[in-house]
């Protein structure tokens, strides 16, 4: 069933969102606070092996949030210590996050060429 | 003749003002009074620093234009702005052939100006002042938020960066309006540390002030048509007519505050009001001086108001202290 | 140094007017609701691409997108509308990391390519990437310690 699939997307995502929009209300954190917050979250919930469970039921609504970017991460290391000693231990994250680090840098680089801040 | 802080001055006018808002400001209720209304807040330049300096040079043109006085007619310019070390009035300054007095007080600079012009007119040796300040929202959010694009939610309590620059001519030749009394405020500080907060933060020093001026010139809040603060915002008023009342003096419906006369907050989603060091300079040389010139008010008492703060001090967890000057024009003919 | 006015604090705090959270919750919660569901399609349209793409390069590539369509939503100025009204909603998702690097980037441009936008480009996501890859590293060492119990 597709649009159970989305259901669960929709509902874990807002999830994780709900949880993000009470800490700006209660605690006037900023984004750079509540980004490093959820991405360390991620981190732990990968560590102690909750995250995969939510990643099978919540699909996307798991793996988008910045959540999952720490938990990727985490996996990542986990992995490459497994597999390839100390420099997998060091080197597995960032080989995880890599295809949406690079992503990242390049596209603001190149959007950052073109546009302007417009007036508000 | 001084008392306390409060200093009587005789023989200084206002001649003239100018003020120039950006498309925000246009729209909003005291729209129709500003003088000039840009409908490009980038006004053709590349960045927005050098926006905010256009801004500036042509409030202060179109002032002299006005009053028909040429660069060597003026005496002195004492201006100052929000931008890192004032950039933004010294770099308006070359466009000038004038002396000029850097001055700041973050958005209490423009009663810094008026008070030391005021005086340096009433000593005799100069005959001729511009005291103006600018602001404009983009470089304000820059420098002291967040980048211009990125997708936050802003607090009920922020408040909007005026864009727009205002500029007063003062002069010993004598005129419709009068700047009569001034009582120079003391950095106050109780402790709020919320950079969103701004009108918690200048609330203590406003009242402080306020109050001040009133015990020393032995006058009555309803001596005054209009008392007017300089950015409080909406619920920052609300707190420091709460802090007067405790010391003895109840403001009433001759009170408001620049910021939340500015805009309409029901629907320009600006938080609490306007801010910026522009916001009380705008409002006094567009709305407030021209309803004197019209008779509707006849004693006004303008009070800005600035919050103490840089983004280093607010990371470093200082605490934002206030200052507030009161200045007091009338109309004497 | 003035000690702070307790008494004045705790008339702020009663004073002031407070977030709305009925409103700014449910608004959160169906604006990242709707992001996740786009990366869901995003997954599903890329597993059906003939060719053998893992579950872990079908995820990386649903980033990317994400991320280009931010960046240019970031370019065109919508994007912070849509945070203005979203809040958490679109600050928690992957494209509000997208956001805060591209609109530092587009924001410092004037001060120059190098050092303007390149050097400005991590001013707000810059913490993201130094505790996700040292947090990592962390992960990594300690796996390597206690290999056992992880194997």
């Amino acid at each position: 069933m597709i649009w159970l699939d989305f259901l669960k997307a929709f509902l874990v995502g807002g999830a994780f969102c709900v949880v993000g929009q009470i800490l700006i209300n209660t605690t006037k954190m900023t984004s750079a606070r509540i980004l490093v917050g959820f991405l360390l979250a991620g981190v732990v919930l990968e560590c102690v092996g909750v995250y995969d469970y939510i990643r099978d039921f919540g699909g996307a609504g798991a793996s988008v949030p910045i959540i999952g970017f720490g938990s990727s991460l985490a996996k990542g290391a986990i992995e490459g210590a497994l597999e390839n000693g100390i420099l997998g231990a060091v080197a597995g994250g960032i080989e995880a996050a890599a295809p949406g680090i690079a992503a990242v840098i390049f596209i603001a680089f190149v959007v950052g060429l073109v546009a302007t801040p417009k007036t508000k | 003749m001084k008392r306390g802080s409060t200093v009587n001055f005789d023989g200084v006018y206002v001649e003239n003002t100018a003020s120039v808002v950006g498309p925000k400001e246009a729209e909003g209720p005291l729209g129709k009074y500003f003088d000039k209304q840009v409908k490009d807040d980038l006004l053709g330049q590349k960045s927005h620093e050098l926006a905010e300096i256009r801004f500036h040079i042509t409030a202060i043109r179109y002032l002299m234009n006005k009053s028909r006085r040429k660069e060597e007619d003026v005496d002195l310019c004492i201006a100052g702005d929000l931008l890192d070390e004032i950039t933004g009035a010294s770099l308006t300054m070359r466009e000038f052939d004038v002396p000029f007095l850097g001055a700041y007080n973050a958005c209490a600079t423009f009663a810094e100006s008026l008070i030391t012009a005021a005086l340096f007119i009433s000593s005799g040796k100069f005959k001729r002042i511009i005291s103006s300040t600018s602001s404009h929202f983009s470089t304000a959010e820059r420098q002291y938020r967040f980048p211009l694009e990125l997708g936050n939610q802003r607090t009920p309590l922020a408040q909007w960066t005026v864009t727009a620059a205002g500029a007063v001519m003062l002069s010993d030749i004598p005129s419709k309006v009068a700047v009569k009394r001034a009582t120079v405020g003391k950095v106050v500080d109780f402790g709020v540390t919320d950079g969103n907060d701004m009108g918690a933060c200048m609330a203590p020093a406003a009242a402080d002030t306020i109050v001040r001026h009133f015990s020393e010139s032995g006058l009555k809040p309803d001596y005054y048509d209009l008392i007017a603060t300089g950015d409080l915002g909406t619920a920052g008023s609300e707190l420091m007519k709460v802090l007067a009342e405790k010391r003895g003096i109840k403001l009433g419906s001759n009170y408001n505050d620049c910021g939340a006369m500015i805009f309409n907050r029901v629907w320009q989603d600006v938080g609490q009001g306007g801010s910026g060091a522009a916001c009380s300079s705008s409002v006094f040389s567009g709305y407030i001086y021209k309803k004197m010139l019209l008779g509707d008010f006849k004693r006004v008492l303008l009070v800005p108001t600035g919050a103490l703060c840089s983004k280093t001090s607010i990371l470093q967890g200082e605490s934002i202290p206030g200052i507030a000057h009161a200045v007091a024009f009338e109309v004497v003919k | 140094m003035n000690a702070p006015d307790k008494e004045y604090l705790a008339l702020v705090r009663e004073k002031m007017p407070k977030s709305k959270h009925l409103t700014t919750v449910f608004r959160a919660f169906w604006t990242g609701g709707v992001i996740c569901c786009i990366g869901e399609a995003l997954n599903v349209a890329y597993s059906s691409v003939p060719g053998d793409f893992s579950s872990d390069d079908v995820a990386a590539l649903t980033t990317i997108t994400l991320i280009l369509m931010t960046a240019i939503l970031t370019g065109f100025g919508i994007y912070d509308k849509i945070g203005a009204y979203a809040g958490g909603g679109s600050i928690v998702p992957i494209t509000g990391f997208a956001n805060s690097v591209v609109s530092s980037a587009i924001e410092h441009k004037r001060e120059g390519v190098v050092l303007g936008l390149c050097s400005n480009m991590f001013q707000v996501a810059g913490p993201v990437i130094v505790f996700g890859i040292s947090s990592s590293v962390v992960v990594g060492i300690i796996v390597l310690i206690f290999k056992g119990a992880f194997a």
